[in-house]
């Protein structure tokens, strides 16, 4: 049961991390139809996260955990987030939040993610979990239409100026070593996997190399090198980024626990 | 489990002879609370009034998952029992997923006369389903469709975003008339 809830909360950390990073844009997009995009993204995202953790809540029983207590009251060592999803939008390895942000490490992280996700609920509609397996076939509608717009942007800033090919190429180049953690194993996922609960990536690895490969031809950018550190942060193991993250995400919800609207 | 009770496709007026018609009839005037013009059940959202263990249900699915009009629908459903005084609880399910194919031809028509362009006729839903092997197939079936201009039928139209004031619209503009549009976008 703790295998399984834990999947649950991997997928579902995965959501609301990139939920809340992709909200950050809220009122600073690039253009306006950026701001609305990323707002409507996030709001699948957080709508996903929201379904999973209800889930959870269901499935653990102790009349204690809710989505919100899931959600907002839980630290860093608890979530198991991918690290991709909780760096700040920016090349540079030092900032923490907002400052110089850079819309071609926003969509370079969106295409990476939803380009795994996308193959990932599309098995996992078949999971012996039947509100996961439904949970799934709402997200893959979601996170297809997430995948074409980050892919029609990385092709329109790849196959753009100067300026925007580097920055399209420096974001993927500065993103794609932590796309190593798809592919690590852990006990939470082996235990899904053997309890026909959860899917095993890698399985899915080669047809996820191929939407990859395929765009960033398209987009007239070179692969990069995906050696070096492998990050943790489904093993609950993260960067410095991600405690930023929950301060402000969490914050308003710890200063009025129990509030209601 | 779940996933079996529920129909799919569009559900049509029920009959007098219909045990739960009142009911339904009762819940014909609970509109989306973003497009007031179409019912609960012409947008699909309204999939069975039942007998459950604890009396009657109403059962409904979400659209977007983060849809924030959702929990809107659900108060609205439960007023409208209220009101008339039918004792009946909101269950809400997901499975099969909320589709756009399952607007009925009418909430087509009022969408199309409310100024919003109706989803094509084939959703997203069987995309994932055709496409297994080949990333740039996966991928291309969002080639898009054409969209006739709700204001004067023309299908000379752009896309200007993805996304526009909901989750379930993008905008268009139309190139005959130059009218910018929503379009309900395929689900």
């Amino acid at each position: 049961m703790a295998a399984h809830t834990d999947y649950l909360l991997h997928l579902a950390d995965n959501a609301l991390i990139l939920g809340q990073r992709n909200a950050e844009w809220c009122g600073h997009g690039p253009i306006l139809e950026e701001d609305l995009a990323l707002a409507n993204n996030s709001l699948d995202l957080i709508g996903q996260a929201r379904l999973l953790y209800q889930h959870v809540a269901a499935l653990r029983k102790d009349g204690r955990t809710t989505e919100d207590h899931l959600a907002y009251f839980r630290d860093v060592p608890d979530f198991r987030n991918y690290t991709l999803l909780e760096l700040p939008h920016s090349t540079a390895l030092a900032p923490t939040s907002a400052g110089n942000r850079d819309y071609a490490v926003t969509i370079a992280r969106n295409f990476l993610f939803s380009a795994l996700m996308v193959l990932v609920w599309e098995s996992l509609r078949a999971s012996k979990d039947a509100q996961l397996a439904a949970i799934a076939a709402k997200s893959l509608k979601e996170t297809q239409y997430h995948l074409r717009h980050a892919r029609d942007w990385l092709l329109r800033l790849g196959d753009g100026t100067a300026d925007s090919h580097a920055r399209m190429q420096a974001a993927m180049d500065h993103l794609m070593p932590y796309t190593q953690e798809f592919w690590t194993s852990s006990e939470m996922e082996t235990s899904a996997v053997e309890a026909g609960v959860g899917v095993d990536t890698n399985t899915l690895r080669a047809a996820w190399d191929e939407v990859i490969d395929d765009t960033l031809a398209q987009a007239t950018l070179k692969r990069s090198t995906t050696d070096g550190y492998v990050s943790t942060g489904k093993l609950c193991v993260h960067s410095e980024h991600l405690g930023f993250v929950l301060a402000e995400m969490q914050s308003l919800a710890r200063a009025h626990p129990e509030a209601v609207w | 489990m779940q996933a079996a009770s529920l129909p799919d496709g569009p559900i049509e007026q029920k009959l007098p002879s219909d045990p739960h018609h009142a009911v339904w009839t009762l819940l014909e005037s609970v509109a989306d609370p973003e497009i007031p013009v179409v019912s609960l059940r012409e947008m699909g959202i309204l999939r069975a009034v039942r007998e459950g263990a604890d009396g009657l249900e109403v059962v409904i699915t979400p659209t977007y998952s983060g849809c924030p009009a959702m929990s809107q629908m659900e108060d609205d459903v439960m007023a409208a029992l209220a009101q008339a005084g039918v004792p009946a609880r909101v269950v809400t399910l997901l499975a099969p997923a909320w589709s756009t194919d399952w607007m009925t031809p009418e909430a087509r028509d009022k969408l199309r006369a409310y100024g919003i362009a109706p989803p094509q006729a084939t959703s997203c839903a069987s995309q994932g389903l055709n496409v297994v092997q080949f990333a740039t197939k996966r991928v291309a079936s969002y080639a898009r469709p054409a969209v006739a201009c709700p204001q004067c039928g023309s299908e000379n139209t752009t896309e200007t975003s993805h996304f526009g004031s909901t989750a379930c619209k993008a905008l268009y503009r139309c190139l005959n008339c130059m009218e910018p549009f929503d379009y309900f976008k395929p689900y």
